[in-house]
This record gives structure tokens, C-alpha cells and sequence, in this order.
């Protein structure tokens, strides 16, 4: 029986395709390292709090919506909100627009907009984030329900 | 003796015999086509059992309603077009180290369904992502790197038409294969690495699931049933291309005299 004992010429191939899955998995690895920063779709509440997003320039700001913290103006589409993560920072959105469907106090959001001079970020879009997690309208009432 | 022997021979002879005939294109032809008619019926039903289960008497979802419903559609179709990739570059590492023909035209082969079933997950994202996410597209690095995916499909398809009928066509199709590899962990992991508009995995055998039994079960058989399309789909391009190639010898001639 001959195992492992490949021809020289076979063993010279297997080496060649794990040299190329090699150097290439290092290759994209530096470039997605060097670029990471660039590759995040948005700002945490948190970055922006530490003064690491940029102002006056179109980026993205995600995170929760504080419950409570919505107020619409009352006369048109105006209205304001509150983004935090779990590190407690806090960023004022203000918007003028029909949000997405999904959007809610306490669910995740995208704004895309402008952070000002006085820390509010000016949004000229908002997008709904939501979760891996799925249920049905039913079993959602029977989990709120007291026992 | 006698176990000691018969599985001696069967290591040493009958399991190179059948690796053999599997490259073989013509008994891969016969052999597939005996199993070709039960594949396709059990894909087939296997689907339309999936697709009722799920577009009809599945539960809708307390946050999407009705459009949680693209998700049996998309999330088997996305995890398609990264396996199908996989398959496609297995194939191409026996061709590049064994030389067997039949590798080349698998490689070959999944080239043209996968891309296919990216273009169709690239689309029941974007429709599923208006009325939930509230935009069709956005440049994260999840739908991006399903993107390049899409792109390195084409790349293979684009490499072979333009090299087609020179030497070493099937090598240069096999490296490119193996150098777009690296795009699969980029894919799955995109949602943990970075921040995403797009949500983590839902569907997972290795994690408890994100949904409960009633939902997560039309999911599994739209999963399998997918998983079964996508062979019997590969096998039957496979021997088409198989017929292609091979149109010159005696019993290709004889097969279609038969037909």
C-alpha cells in the first residue's frame, strides 16, 4: 500500500495550491487591516462622543434609539431622537422625513447625515436595522404576558 | 484473514477504481444518469414543499409581518452562492493537482450556477431590504463582499470565454478559483468584524436557532431543498458539457443514436 507517498510532481502541485491560498489570505488580510476603519458602515455613539468622527461630512452614525427619547414637532415631518450603544454614550439625530417601518424606540438605526459644530448629528436619511432574531406576533404577546 | 483482506483489497484496488471511474466522463455520464430522474424529482418536490411550507403556513414576524416571508428565499440562495463557490473550488484543487477532465468541467460547471444563485440572493436582499432596512442597497461590507462575489463568478466565466480552445485554460480558471477563495470568510465573518446594516446569521447548525421551530423548519427544508437543487442542477450541466466535449467519440455518437 502507498499512502503519502504522493509523486514528486503531485506533492509540488499541493504545494502550490497552498502557497496561492497563502498569499493571497495574507495579501487581503493587511488590506482589510489597513483599511479597517473604512470598511465600518457607521460611527458608534461612542466614537463620536470621543471626537473620532469627522464634522461637517457626510457619514454614517448607528446605534439604538433611547426609549422615550423620540419628539416629533407636531406641525410637520420634523423630529428629533436620541442614538446610544451599550458603552452609554449619547448623539442627538435630528431628521426631516418618513422613517423606515422598522423604525422604534429601543431598535437599532442608520442615519446618514452631517455632524455639526454643536454635537447634534443633522440626518437626511434614516435606515432601520434590525436583528438575526425572527417570532411571531403571537408568541410575543404570550412572552409579555405575566405568568 | 478474510476481513483483514477483502478490506486490503478494497483500499488498494476497489477505491482507486471508483476515484477512476468517477473521472471517467463517460461512466460519469451513465452512472448520473441512472440517478438523474430520482435527484431531479426529490429536488423538485423537496422545493415545492419548502416554498408552500414557508410562503403559506408559516408565521409572519411581530416586527416585519409578511416580509420576513423573502427570507426562505434568500437566506438558502445566499448560503448557496458560498457553498456553490467552495464546490467549485474543491473541483478546481483535484483538477490543479490530479489533472482529471471531469474536475475542469465541474469547475466549470458551478461557475454557472453560482453565478445564477448570487445574482438571486443580490436581489431578494435588495427587495427585502426596502421595506425593512428602508433602502435597497448600501455599501457595507456584508452586501459588498457578496458583491465581489458576484463579480469572481463572472471572472471565471469571462477567463474561460476569453482563453477558450488554448492550453492551459483550465489551470488559469483553477488558480483564479483558488485566489477568490478568500472572499468566502470575508463573506461569512463581514458581520462580526465590522459594523453592518445587515444582521448576523440566522440560519446556523452549529448555534441554537434565531426563530422559533415554526419558522426555522420550512427554513431547514428550503435550505436542503436548495442544497439538492443546486446538485442535480450541477450534475446535469455537467453532462451537458460532458456531450460538448466529448462529441467526437464513439459513444457519444452511439448515446445520441439511441436517444
Amino acid at each position: 500500500m502507498k499512502f503519502g507517498r504522493m509523486k514528486a510532481q503531485r506533492r509540488n502541485r499541493v504545494m502550490l495550491v497552498c502557497l496561492i491560498l497563502l498569499s493571497t489570505g495574507a495579501a487581503v488580510a493587511f488590506a482589510l487591516l489597513a483599511l479597517n476603519q473604512n470598511i465600518n458602515l457607521f460611527y458608534t455613539p461612542t466614537q463620536i462622543v470621543a471626537g473620532k468622527a469627522p464634522e461637517n461630512k457626510l457619514i454614517r452614525a448607528g446605534g439604538m434609539v433611547v426609549a422615550g427619547s423620540l419628539v416629533r414637532s407636531g406641525t410637520g415631518l420634523d423630529l428629533r431622537f436620541i442614538i446610544s450603544d451599550l458603552r452609554a454614550a449619547e448623539v442627538e439625530v435630528r431628521y426631516a422625513g418618513i422613517l423606515p417601518d422598522l423604525f422604534r424606540e429601543g431598535q437599532g438605526v442608520i442615519a446618514h447625515g452631517k455632524l455639526q459644530d454643536d454635537g447634534v448629528f443633522y440626518a437626511e436619511e434614516i435606515l432601520a436595522k434590525h436583528d438575526e432574531n425572527y417570532m411571531p406576533p403571537e408568541l410575543l404577546q404570550e412572552e409579555s404576558q405575566p405568568e | 484473514m478474510l476481513l483483514v483482506n477483502s478490506v486490503k483489497q478494497f483500499v488498494t484496488r476497489r477505491l482507486p477504481d471508483a476515484l477512476h471511474r468517477l473521472g471517467s466522463p463517460r461512466l460519469f455520464f451513465e452512472t448520473s444518469g441512472r440517478w438523474l430522474p430520482w435527484l431531479l424529482a426529490l429536488s423538485v418536490g423537496l422545493l415545492l414543499l419548502g416554498a408552500i411550507w414557508a410562503l403559506l403556513f408559516a408565521p409572519a414576524d411581530y416586527q416585519q409581518g409578511h416580509s420576513v416571508r423573502i427570507m426562505y428565499i434568500h437566506v438558502p440562495a445566499a448560503i448557496l452562492a458560498q457553498s456553490g463557490y467552495l464546490m467549485m473550488a474543491v473541483a478546481a484543487t483535484v483538477f490543479l493537482v490530479w489533472r482529471i477532465k471531469l474536475a475542469d468541467i465541474a469547475m466549470q460547471s458551478a461557475a454557472a450556477l453560482g453565478i445564477s444563485i448570487t445574482f438571486l440572493a443580490l436581489v431578494t436582499g435588495a427587495i427585502w431590504g426596502k421595506p425593512t432596512w428602508g433602502t435597497w442597497w448600501v455599501w457595507d461590507a456584508r452586501l459588498t463582499s457578496t458583491l465581489v462575489l458576484f463579480f469572481l463568478y463572472i471572472g471565471m466565466i469571462a477567463l474561460r470565454a476569453a482563453m477558450a480552445h488554448r492550453a492551459g485554460v483550465g489551470r488559469a480558471c483553477a488558480v483564479l478559483a483558488l485566489v477568490g477563495l478568500v472572499n468566502l470568510p470575508i463573506i461569512k465573518y463581514s458581520v462580526d468584524w465590522w459594523y453592518t446594516l445587515h444582521q448576523p446569521a440566522s440560519f446556523s447548525l452549529s448555534r441554537a436557532p434565531t426563530m422559533p421551530l415554526e419558522m426555522w423548519l420550512p427554513l431547514l427544508v428550503m435550505v436542503l431543498a436548495y442544497y439538492l437543487f443546486f446538485f442535480t442542477a450541477w450534475i446535469m450541466r455537467i453532462r451537458q458539457l460532458i456531450l460538448v466535449r466529448e462529441k467526437d467519440t464513439d459513444w457519444v455518437r452511439q448515446w445520441l443514436a439511441s436517444l
